[in-house]
């Protein structure tokens, strides 16, 4: 268990490797840079950013340099942001970020299960439908409506809780709808997911048994049943998270949550390339962790699994 | 009943107070606090708040009134202009300014090592600016100076009536340099940051809000009407205006064009003229474009009120000139639509009923509303001219490279805000050469009469000027002015004093109060 997780955390350094040194040339590709303008900036003074920025060395070179700082976590000066570095940027970022994330996770995970659980125990009653009726609309209306449509509902009719902005300004509230937004798609999938892994269990010969050994329902449903069938959607937790990570830039702009969601968007189309890399390496390496953790939580609750 | 009137005043109390809070809706993250390294109107807004140049903003015509300087006056030939600082003015940290920090001040921005956008404005102006921006001479060459204590002069390359006006541009900022040597890069930082404006920085939450108070140390602290304001930091236009229909904002000055007929209908809604032009640029350097008669034809057959009335609907004027209409100067007339006319012109250039005409192609900037005048733009061809033209669209960073750089295009979308209230800051882009210059225009009549506008002074310069643009438009056909942009404010006059629709929609913050 050990060796294999050490393997995998070693694992990430070429991944990263390839990922930065891809990414790197790539952003250089596309047309236009980080200093231009609508009023064009006068040959002087762009002379004189290029030297600021380094940019006015060959590319390999500027490779090798960029490289260096990464190795240090150092991911230089935002081209854009003058008065920031980009790990300043990162570091306020990603708290909120993954302060939204995890919400809307454990949001999916515990709204999904539950409504799975229920729609399964009571199939094709009304509870079932409604369940039903509720995870088609999750997975299939976009974050870009259900985001609005929530803002205009819950903001702007009811006026019950605050349209934008974060928790500096409106406390904890301000948490609610992006999060609701970003978990809906997953928790209406996890509540299907579940659903149907349920009813295979129930069908299966150790429930039978254990009823037939005349357990409770209730220690039946909890013990057993829900054992067996959260496996799926502990696979599932994976591309769930990831999801979820990149539907956050969707969420943020909507809903303007100072994440690191919006400044990836931003960077992209000011090509301010140093802090779409340090975007590219953070969310790379949540995505990366996030796997790694649900394969070793997959081993906790699925004996038959383990890890050489 | 004594009780309950303690309690109505309690209540007036706590309203007054609130009363003097406001939150502007104030877009994109601002790229710095750094007057000399920001740029771009969100920027511009908070810099009104935390620092002052010589010059503010007149909150009704933008033209200058007095800020840090308290007077000031040319010379006969407008080729000096001379400041009175005003005495005993302080940064917040209680140094006083000046004449010799602003001295150092405008080195700094010019300084070529630090590389700041929009350098070139003083350089352009000042004399031997330029060569000490470029590297070529140093800072002694600057023909700026403190002549006494709280007296700042200025050596002007021309005549600069405008200089003035010119001065409340944040490119002309004064910063502190006492602080600035202290912290370095850091020190516009919450808990460093030395400012001179009305308010001064409470909060900084990047990608989130900033927030300011009154500065009680301002030198006209007693006539400040506001307590605090708050700048929200926010992309999205729906956004933008959903917050300041819940009241969760004071104003915003984008609203969604998809909703411009609900928005046009309230009362709360400013439209006014803009200082800028909407307008299509020519690549005169490519078949048939290099030819006037074709770029009049095309010109000639776009029938712009509708375009207005139907397209953009959002109040905008139609422009058959280039230079929107300011005091003092009359833009040239231009050619009206006339689509019988256009016809002749196209024949005459070869391509009679548009036979044997190219199909060329309009570029935009990614976005609906570029899309949909260029699919009327393009209708209006096919219809009055029978030709064919394609759209294409690019996002913002690629099509400024094809605009600017490789000047790839046929026909390019295009926009242009005045810096300043000054014909020159429209004209003075279409010289030979010119870095804003992306149709590649060269005409040598144009460049003289620009390069002669630039040594003359009063209602003689306007004239040349005029004369210029009318090269530029009614005779060559150089670029193709669609509509001149209008301000769309949403704010609540009823309740907010101070604030004025205006051409460059600058609006001070010193002057914004609630309304008694």
């Amino acid at each position: 268990m050990a060796r294999y997780f050490i393997r995998r955390a070693l694992s990430l350094i070429p991944t990263l490797f390839i990922i930065i040194t891809l990414s790197f040339f790539l952003i250089r590709l596309a047309p236009g840079g980080p200093f231009a303008r609508e009023r064009d900036v006068p040959e002087a003074i762009l002379q004189n950013l290029l030297k600021r920025y380094h940019m006015d060395e060959p590319l390999f070179k500027q490779y090798l340099r960029y490289m260096g700082d990464v190795i240090r976590w150092d991911f230089g000066p935002s081209y854009r942001y003058r008065d920031l570095t980009v790990n300043e940027i990162i570091d306020r970022g990603l708290p909120v970020s993954m302060a939204l994330g995890v919400t809307s996770l454990l949001l999916a995970v515990v709204g999904g299960v539950s409504v799975g659980i229920i729609s399964a125990l009571k199939q094709n009653r009304w509870q079932d439908y409604v369940a039903v009726a509720i995870a088609v609309i999750g997975i299939s209306v976009p974050l870009f409506v259900m985001g609005p449509v929530l803002q205009l509902v819950f903001g702007m009719k009811l006026k019950i809780l605050p349209i934008g902005q974060w928790i500096s300004t409106h406390g904890l509230k301000a948490i609610i709808l992006p999060a609701l937004t970003l978990s809906f798609p997953y928790f209406a999938y996890i509540a299907r997911l579940s659903r149907a892994s349920i009813l295979e269990v129930l069908r299966s010969d150790y429930i039978r048994t254990a009823r037939a050994k005349g357990l409770k329902e209730s220690v039946v449903v909890w013990k057993h049943v829900l054992k067996g069938a959260l496996l799926p959607v502990v696979t599932y937790l994976g591309p769930a998270f990831s999801g979820i990570v990149v539907g956050s830039v969707v969420v943020e702009s909507v809903f303007l949550v100072p994440g690191i969601g919006r400044p990836f968007v931003q960077s992209a189309l000011n090509r301010d390339y140093t802090l779409i890399m340090a975007e590219v390496v953070v969310y790379s390496v949540i995505l990366i962790i996030a796997n790694l953790v649900v394969d070793l939580v997959y081993g906790l609750l699925d004996p038959r699994i383990s890890y050489k | 009943m004594r009780k309950s009137l303690v309690a109505l005043f309690a209540l007036l109390a706590v309203l007054g107070l609130s009363a003097q809070e406001f939150t502007i809706v104030n877009g994109t993250e601002p790229v710095s606090l750094d007057p000399h390294a920001v740029e771009g109107v969100p920027e511009h807004r908070i810099y009104m708040a935390l620092f002052e140049g010589l010059t503010v903003a007149d909150p009704r015509t933008n033209r200058a009134v007095p800020g840090v300087a308290k007077s000031w006056s040319y010379s006969k030939d407008f080729k000096t202009i001379t400041f009175n600082i005003r005495e005993g003015v302080k940064w917040s940290d209680g140094v006083e300014i000046t004449a010799d920090t602003v001295v150092k001040s405008w080195l700094r921005k010019m300084d070529p090592k630090n590389a700041f956008q929009y350098a070139d404005l003083p350089a352009s102006y000042i004399a031997g600016a330029m060569d000490y921006l470029e590297g070529k001479a140093g800072p002694e060459n600057v023909k700026i100076r403190a002549v006494d204590k709280y007296t700042f002069e200025v050596q002007l390359v021309g005549p600069t009536p405008f200089f003035a006006d010119m001065t409340i541009h944040y490119a002309f900022a004064i910063v502190p340099i006492h602080a600035i040597e202290k912290y370095g890069a850091d020190w516009v930082k919450p808990g460093k940051i030395v400012s001179n404006g009305p308010f001064v920085l409470k909060e900084w939450k990047p990608q989130e809000k900033i927030v300011v108070e009154k500065n009680p140390t301002y030198w006209d602290a007693k006539n400040v009407g506001l307590k605090k304001i708050t700048f929200i930091a926010n992309d999205d236009v729906n956004v933008g205006y959903n917050l300041y229909k819940t009241g969760a904002a004071d104003w915003v000055e984008t609203v969604p064009s998809e909703l411009m007929d609900e928005v046009k209908l309230r009362k709360d809604f400013h439209v006014a003229p803009e200082y800028g032009t909407y307008y299509y640029i020519f690549n005169v350097t490519r078949k048939p474009l290099d030819d006037a008669r074709v770029r009049k034809a095309l010109a000639m057959s776009i029938d712009k009120k509708a375009l207005v009335e139907k397209v953009t609907r959002g109040g905008q004027v139609p422009a058959d000139s280039f230079v929107p209409p300011s005091a003092g100067y009359t833009p040239t007339k231009g050619l009206a639509y006339n689509p019988e006319q256009a016809r002749k012109l196209l024949a005459d250039a070869g391509f009679p009923g548009g036979k044997g005409f190219p199909t060329l192609t309009i570029l935009y900037n990614t976005s609906s509303n570029h899309k949909r005048i260029a699919e009327f733009i393009q209708a209006q061809w096919k219809e009055n001219l029978g030709i064919t033209v394609n759209l294409m669209n690019q996002e913002w960073g690629t099509y400024l490279d094809t605009r600017s750089q490789s000047h790839n295009f046929d026909i390019a979308r295009a926009g242009w805000i005045g810096d300043y209230l000054d014909p020159s800051t429209f004209l003075d882009m279409w010289v030979t050469g010119g870095t804003q210059n992306d149709g590649l225009y060269s005409n040598k009549k144009y460049d003289e009469l620009i390069q002669k506008s630039r040594v003359t002074s009063g209602a003689e310069r306007f004239k040349i000027m005029q004369e210029a643009e009318n090269i530029l438009i009614d005779q060559d056909m150089a670029v193709l002015p669609l509509y001149f942009y209008v301000t769309q404010n949403l704010i609540n006059l009823d309740k907010w004093d101070g604030w004025y629709p205006n051409p460059l929609n600058t609006h001070p913050w010193k002057f914004v109060r609630p309304k008694k």
